[in-house]
C-alpha cells in the first residue's frame, strides 16, 4: 500500500513554493494545475498559475481572454482567508521577446528581433515553449521574491507544456542553451575566437568542409542569418547555458515539487512511470502522482458478475411466470434490468482501472498518490474546479 | 471477417497512398493509425506504419520490440498482408540523405563530430521537419526493383500511415514549406521542401483526426480542420474513438435524466431475485443512471458538432479489455467494415 498524497499539507507548508505539474498529454494537467492554484488560493496563500495551453473555456472560466503574458487576478474566488489567486497564459514568442530586450541594448535587440533565424527559433523551434515556459517560471519567482515581506505571490503553479514527450520541458532548456551556447554556433559566429593559431589551420578547414556542406545544404542566406543571429545574442548573454542551469537549479531546489498527472490508462501509466524514474535520476522533489479521472461506481457494493446475473434472472421470471401472460418484460423492469447491465458494465471499467493505478502503485511503492474520481462532465468553471480541489485533498464529493 | 475475396472494394480513400493520422492527447491517435495499417494491409497489401516522435507507441501497441530507424514487419495481415513498422530519426534520416546525395564521407563524419548533425536536426527551425516527412516521403515514392526503377516497378508500400504529431502542431508540422520559406530560401533542404509539399497537398494523401465524444478533443478536431483547410491539406476522414454501447434505452435514458426512476419498484425488482436492495445499492444504481443519462447528453452534443463537419466518420468501440494485439485486430476489421479500409 503506497502512501496517500497529502494535496493540503503540500499546499499549506510555506516551504512549497513552486509546483510543477506534469505529464502526458490529455490527462488533464492543465485542470489539475488550475484546481492546485484555486485551492492553494483559498486556503490563505498568494498564488499564480501559470498555464501553457488550455482549453478555451477553462481559460475563460479563469478570467483568461487574452494572451498577454501578464499575471491577472482570478475574480470571484472566496478570499475569506486572505489568499489571491493570478493567471496567466504563456505567450512564448513575446517572453523570448522580452528576454532579449531585457538584456540587449535597444539597437542590437532590434536587429535580433528582426533576424529571421531568430524569429523562427522564438515562435515554432520545438523546444522553444518548453523553454519558454521555464524562464517564465524563473522571472514569476523573481518578482515573487523581490519584496520577501510582503510577496506578491508566495506560491507558483506551473502546467508545462503538451510536449512530444513528457520529460522535454526538463531537456529543452539545456538543450537549446548548449546549442546556442555550443561549439558549431560559436565556429559559424566566430571561428578565429576558438584556439591558437597552430589549432586553428586545422581547425578552420575542418570549419570550412562543415561551413560548405552545410552551406550547400541549406542555402547560404540561412547560414548569414545563423552567424548574425549568434553573433548578436552572444554579445548580451551571460551565456543560455549559464540560465539554463539556473533554471534547472530553481527545478531541483527543495522549494519545488513535481506532480505527476496521469490517467488511469495504460500508456499514460507508462509514460507516468518513466516520468516518476527520470525525476527520481534527475534528483528532483518529486510529491507525488495524481490518477485523474478514476472513473468509479456509486454502488460498489454490487458486483459487475452480479448485477449481470441478477438482470438474467429478472428475464427468466418474467418471462417464465404463467401469471404473466404475455412474453416480454414490463417497462420498469426493463429499466432495472438496464440499471444492473450498466452497472455490470461501469463496474468493469471501475475495476479495469483500479487495476491498473495498483500495478503502477506496486511498482513504485514509495510514491504517494492520490486518486482523483473521473467526472460526468468537462470542467470549465470555478465550481467544478473546486470539486477536484477536493477531490485531490481526499475529500468526495 | 469475411470479404469478398479476390475482388477489389470500393473504399472511401482509394488511390490515397499516405494517410496523416492526427489527434488530441489521450484520443487514441497511434491505436486507430494502427488500426488503420491493419486494415489497409488485407488482402495482401504491404503497408508501413511510421512515427516521427521517439514515443515508441507502435512497437508498444504491437507489443514488438522497440523500433529503430529501419523498417521492420511488426504484423502480419489477412492474405499474405504485411504491416512494417519505423520509427523516424531525424538525424538518421539527416545522414541517410547526406549519403544518398553528397556521397559526404569527410565531411559527413566532421559534421557530426562539430554538432552541426544536431544543430540541423534539433535546432535550425523547420529543418527537423523536413528531414522526418521527407523521410516518410522516400517510403511513399520507394519503388521494389532497384535496377528497374522507373514508373513500371511496383511501389515498395501499397500505403504508408503516419501516426502525427497531435492536432496542437500537426498544421504546422505538415506545412514545411512555410517552416523553412524564410530560412532557406533556395539549396535542397527548400527543393525536397517543395516535393514534399506537392505530394503532401495531391489526391494521394489525406489527413484523418481522431476524436473522443467529448468537448475538448470535438473542440481540437474542429481547430485543427480548419487550420489544416488553412494551409491546404486535404482532410481526410474523422474517426470518434472509443465510443461506448448504450445501455439504457432512449426512454429510459430520459426517465433517468429526469431523476424519475421508480426508486421502489428497482428495490422491489432487486428483491425479486435476491440482491439486497440496501439504499447504498439503489441510490447507487439511480445515481449511475443519472451520471450516465448527463454523459449521453453530452456525447449527443459533441456528435452533432462532428456531424456538422461533414466529413466520412468512422466509429470504433471502446475496447472493454484495453488495447492490445488482438484489440486493434478488431478495430480494423471494423474500419474495413465502414469502408475507411
Amino acid at each position: 500500500m503506497s502512501p496517500v498524497l497529502d494535496i493540503d499539507a503540500l499546499l499549506n507548508d510555506p516551504q512549497t513554493r513552486v509546483i510543477v505539474c506534469c505529464g502526458a498529454g490529455g490527462v488533464g494537467k492543465t485542470t489539475v494545475a488550475a484546481a492546485l492554484g484555486l485551492r492553494a488560493a483559498e486556503s490563505g496563500r498568494q498564488v499564480v498559475v501559470l498555464t501553457i495551453d488550455p482549453a478555451r473555456r477553462l481559460a475563460q472560466s479563469l478570467g483568461l481572454t487574452t494572451l498577454d503574458n501578464t499575471p491577472r487576478p482570478v475574480l470571484s474566488i472566496d478570499v475569506a482567508r486572505g489568499g489571491s489567486l493570478d493567471a496567466m497564459m504563456l505567450d512564448m514568442k513575446r517572453t523570448f521577446d522580452e528576454v532579449v530586450m531585457a538584456h540587449a541594448a535597444p539597437d542590437k535587440a532590434e536587429q535580433i528581433l528582426a533576424n529571421p533565424f531568430y524569429q523562427a527559433v522564438s515562435s515554432s523551434f520545438a523546444g522553444t515553449q518548453e523553454y519558454m515556459a521555464m524562464e517564465k517560471l524563473g522571472q514569476l519567482r523573481l518578482e515573487a521574491d523581490r519584496n520577501p515581506d510582503n510577496p506578491r505571490w508566495d506560491l507558483i503553479v506551473v502546467d508545462t507544456p503538451p510536449s512530444r514527450s513528457a520529460l522535454d520541458f526538463l531537456d529543452a532548456p539545456k538543450r537549446l542553451g548548449s546549442f546556442l551556447d555550443g561549439r558549431f554556433i560559436r565556429i559559424l559566429a566566430a571561428p578565429a575566437k576558438v584556439g591558437g593559431r597552430a589549432y586553428l589551420k586545422v581547425f578552420t578547414t575542418g570549419v570550412n568542409i562543415v561551413t560548405t556542406a552545410m552551406t550547400k545544404l541549406l542555402g547560404g542566406q540561412m547560414l548569414t542569418d545563423v552567424q548574425t543571429f549568434v553573433a548578436a545574442l552572444d554579445t548580451m548573454f551571460g551565456g543560455f547555458r549559464e540560465r539554463a542551469d539556473h533554471t534547472y537549479a530553481l527545478l531541483s531546489d527543495s522549494a519545488t515539487k513535481f506532480i505527476v498527472v496521469a490517467a488511469p490508462e495504460r500508456d499514460a501509466l507508462r509514460e507516468a512511470s518513466y516520468f516518476v524514474d527520470r525525476l527520481d535520476e534527475e534528483g528532483m522533489p518529486l510529491a507525488g502522482l495524481v490518477v485523474n479521472r478514476v472513473y468509479r461506481v456509486s454502488a460498489p457494493g454490487l458486483s459487475a458478475a452480479r448485477a449481470l446475473a441478477a438482470a438474467e434472472e429478472l428475464d427468466d421470471i418474467e418471462n417464465g411466470s404463467p401469471s404473466n401472460g404475455r412474453s416480454g418484460v414490463s417497462d420498469s423492469t426493463a429499466i432495472t434490468q438496464a440499471l444492473l447491465r450498466l452497472h455490470a458494465v461501469q463496474a468493469e471499467i471501475a475495476g479495469r482501472h483500479q487495476a491498473l493505478a495498483k500495478r503502477f502503485i506496486a511498482g513504485h511503492p514509495d510514491i504517494p498518490t492520490v486518486e482523483v474520481p473521473a467526472a460526468s462532465q468537462d470542467i470549465h468553471d470555478l465550481v467544478g474546479l473546486r470539486t477536484v480541489g477536493e477531490a485531490l485533498a481526499g475529500q468526495r464529493a | 471477417m469475411a470479404l469478398g475475396a479476390a475482388s477489389v472494394r470500393d473504399t472511401d480513400w482509394d488511390g490515397v497512398r499516405l494517410h496523416v493520422v492526427t489527434g488530441k492527447g489521450g484520443t487514441g491517435k497511434t491505436t486507430v493509425a494502427a488500426a488503420l495499417a491493419l486494415a489497409l494491409a488485407g488482402q495482401g497489401r504491404r503497408v508501413l506504419l511510421a512515427e516521427v516522435e521517439g514515443r515508441q507507441g507502435i512497437s508498444q501497441t504491437f507489443d514488438v520490440a522497440p523500433l529503430a530507424s529501419v523498417e521492420a514487419r511488426i504484423a502480419h495481415a489477412a492474405q499474405g498482408g504485411e504491416v512494417f513498422g519505423l520509427s523516424v530519426d531525424a538525424k538518421a534520416a539527416l545522414l541517410e540523405y547526406l549519403h544518398m546525395y553528397y556521397k559526404l564521407g569527410r565531411a559527413g563524419g566532421l559534421l557530426e563530430k562539430f554538432g552541426a548533425i544536431d544543430f540541423a536536426t534539433t535546432i535550425a527551425p523547420g529543418v527537423r521537419d523536413v528531414l522526418l516527412i521527407g523521410k516518410v516521403y522516400e517510403a511513399v515514392r520507394r519503388r521494389k526493383e532497384h535496377r528497374a526503377k522507373g514508373p513500371g516497378a511496383a511501389r515498395t508500400y501499397d500505403a504508408v500511415v503516419l501516426d502525427a504529431p497531435p492536432t496542437g502542431r500537426v498544421a504546422r508540422f505538415l506545412n514545411v514549406n512555410h517552416e523553412v520559406a524564410d530560412l532557406a530560401r533556395v539549396g535542397p533542404i527548400r527543393s525536397q521542401a517543395d516535393s514534399i509539399t506537392a505530394m503532401l497537398k495531391s489526391p494521394q494523401t489525406v489527413v484523418h483526426v481522431v476524436t473522443l465524444l467529448e468537448e475538448m478533443p470535438v473542440q481540437e478536431t474542429v481547430d485543427a480542420i480548419a487550420e489544416l483547410r488553412a494551409v491546404g491539406m486535404p482532410v481526410g476522414g474523422v474517426v470518434v474513438n472509443q465510443v461506448r454501447e448504450t445501455i439504457l434505452t432512449p426512454k429510459a435514458l430520459k426517465t433517468a435524466a429526469r431523476s424519475a426512476i421508480s426508486r421502489k419498484d428497482v428495490a422491489a425488482d432487486l428483491t425479486r431475485v435476491k440482491v439486497r436492495a440496501t439504499d447504498a445499492i439503489v441510490d447507487g444504481l439511480l445515481a449511475e443512471a443519472r451520471d450516465h443519462a448527463e454523459r449521453v447528453a453530452l456525447e449527443h452534443e459533441a456528435d452533432l458538432v462532428v456531424a456538422g463537419l461533414r466529413r466520412p466518420t468512422y466509429r470504433l468501440p471502446s475496447l472493454s479489455e484495453g488495447v492490445d494485439a488482438n484489440g486493434i485486430r478488431e478495430l480494423a476489421e471494423t474500419l474495413v467494415a465502414q469502408g475507411m479500409a
